[in-house]
């Protein structure tokens, strides 16, 4: 077993619409399509992450390996594909941070070991320009803390879960 | 004192289930579909090699999404599937049969009191015949064929009481849209629902698969529904089974977190408007909306009793010109039942393509995407951005689909 990071710190993307807001029930046919599902190849998925979602629609050519997205509640709602969370693995993406998830989203990325938090009070902090996207953030896994780097504010995001920490131990529930 | 999940739970599970607790639970039914499937197979064979699965007599493929294969790749990903099966000695539901779920209704492996979970996120319309259903992914499903158990949060329940006095008629398909404008998608995220009262709970089985169905777009994990005196004896006729698990009812006196009202007295036809699902409008004050497509099918309206509505409608009539009408029967069973009854013809004269039973109309597989600027009325679940086309998806009863289709703009009985 690799020896797993618990505090980080990344580039954030906060997934806003025209008003700077964070965009809500974003639904997996945004973040990756049906009509790839196809693919079966994790290292072919990260191109269409939030393909479909306007104004994000060239996310991938813009993510690089380390990056944290923040988005707003019922984050993954719609299908039980998997790809919705593969895809942003193949991009590099870190961590994805959500005011909520959808539930069958939430167990797909627990189980696959990617790792997500949920952040009660993200829309607050984006409107107001607390964390603006792009800004440099650092993680504290087990605490559940979010630091902007650049201001020195810090959020509070619901903590890991057991078996949330369990499976990110161990890659994924498949190890187990 | 416990809910109806909270019931199910306690049958499938050793450890103490209250809301909050993360349990192991263990699985009557596992499957998967030809999305995600073949990356349970892919999964199982890094993770698992050539060790069995939990229980061949518990462990399914269900193909229902594209059926047949449209092109080389969905065809490989099934035979994928179907290779594994047979090493397996694993049942496959083939591109024949229609949609997973209601297969597991017909042929009775979604019993009352079961739990069956799947690659597909509308698995919760099994709360219908008062089993738990859960949509999974890939990863949790390839866990699931080994173990035949899974960790699930047991999820707190909302209790909703229906009421009020409606004077106009309306459909399941109406209810559920009122349902879903006043619970949108927050009230129950990640949350188990009872429902109460008269209006809800005389809906026949086709009516509350309609309803729980979109639990899924209300965020919710499953919906539950007393039976009335028919329901068990509705779901025997589709399953053939003389005997059948009890009903399982919550206690006297167990704990929600939250009771909520919804009092349907202003109730009428009632649409999804687009670009989600609860956009809900009442119809009588959408203004004029061409329709150009017209589809009745999907796991939420693809019974007998949804296209027996349509057809009652439509029976010596023809759709106004230019205009399109696709009907896909929920199931093979569905699909015979209704060629049989002569619904099938009378809907083809009245101008309707009739399409193999399965997912079509909402997947992205048969009977066609709309293109840009074109409207379409569907009895399905989901009117994303993209999902079924560049064009505008209208989401309604299929007895909207049918006068609108007629009308040739989005109508219901009082016309346009």
């Amino acid at each position: 077993m690799a020896a797993k990071e618990y505090l980080f710190e990344g580039r954030v993307w906060t997934i806003t619409d025209n008003n700077k807001q964070l965009i809500p029930d974003i639904d997996t046919d945004q973040i990756f399509h049906n009509a790839y599902l196809h693919i079966t190849e994790i290292e072919k998925m990260g191109q269409y992450a939030f393909d479909n979602l306007e104004g994000w629609k060239d996310f991938s050519s813009k993510a690089k390996p380390g990056d944290i997205i923040i988005a707003g509640s019922n984050f993954g709602s719609g299908s039980s594909r998997q790809q919705a969370v593969d895809c942003f693995r193949a991009l590099g993406v870190k961590l994805v941070i959500a005011v909520s998830f959808g539930a069958i989203y939430k167990r797909n990325a627990i189980n696959s070991g990617f790792l997500i938090m949920i952040f009660g009070d993200a829309e607050r902090a984006v409107s107001a320009g607390n964390i603006a996207n792009l800004a440099n953030v650092g993680v504290d896994l087990l605490s559940g803390t979010l630091t902007n780097v650049d201001t020195g504010e810090t959020f509070q995001l619901m903590p890991f879960s057991k078996v949330q920490k369990d499976i990110y131990d161990n890659d994924t529930l498949l190890k187990i | 004192m416990k809910t109806v999940i909270e019931k199910i739970f306690q049958t499938h599970s050793k450890e103490e289930i209250k809301p909050g607790n993360i349990v192991w639970i263990t699985l009557d039914v596992v499957s998967a579909r030809d999305f995600g499937g073949p990356n349970v197979v892919k999964n199982y064979r890094m993770f698992y090699k050539d060790e069995k699965v939990f229980d061949p007599e518990k462990v399914f493929f269900t193909f229902d999404l594209t059926v047949p294969p449209k092109t080389i790749q969905y065809a490989n990903n099934q035979q994928i599937c179907r290779v594994f099966a047979r090493e397996q000695g694993i049942r496959v539901f083939d591109v024949d049969q229609g949609i997973g779920t209601h297969t597991f209704i017909e042929e009775g492996y979604a019993l009352p009191g079961g739990i069956v979970v799947g690659t597909d996120s509308h698995m919760n319309i099994l709360g219908a015949v008062n089993c738990f259903g859960q949509g999974m992914g890939d990863v949790d499903i390839t866990f699931g064929y080994r173990y035949g158990r899974t960790w699930f949060e047991v999820p707190e329940t909302v209790k909703v009481m229906i009421t009020g006095d409606p004077e106009e008629k309306f459909s399941a398909k109406d209810l559920t849209l009122k349902v879903l404008d006043v619970l949108k998608t927050d009230k129950l995220l990640g949350k188990a629902v009872e429902f109460y009262g008269p209006h809800i709970e005389g809906l026949d089985l086709a009516g509350r698969i309609t309803l729980l169905s979109m639990i899924t777009e209300m965020g919710g994990i499953v919906g539950f529904i007393p039976f009335n005196e028919d329901t068990a004896d509705e779901i025997r006729d589709l399953n053939g089974l003389d005997t059948m698990p009890d009903e399982v009812r919550a206690d006297e006196g167990a704990h929600y977190c939250e009771v909520v009202e919804i009092d349907i007295s202003g109730i009428g036809g009632m649409v999804s408007v687009p670009p989600y699902p609860h956009n809900v409008k009442r119809i009588s004050g959408l203004g004029k909306v061409k329709v150009d497509f017209g589809f009745i099918g999907s796991c939420t309206n693809g019974r007998l009793e949804d296209l027996e509505t349509a057809w009652r409608i439509l029976k010596g009539k023809h759709i106004a010109e230019g205009v399109r009408l696709a009907v896909v029967p929920a199931t093979k069973e569905v699909y015979a039942e209704a060629m049989k009854l002569g619904i099938l013809s009378d809907l083809m004269d009245a101008g309707a393509m009739i399409s193999n039973p399965g997912c079509g109309g909402c997947a992205q597989g048969h009977i066609g995407m709309t293109g840009k600027g074109e409207v379409m009325v569907s009895t399905g679940n989901r009117n994303f951005p993209g999902k079924q086309g560049d064009g505008d998806n209208y989401l309604v009863s299929p007895e909207v689909v049918a006068y609108s289709v007629l009308n040739g703009y989005i109508s219901t009985e009082e016309g346009v």
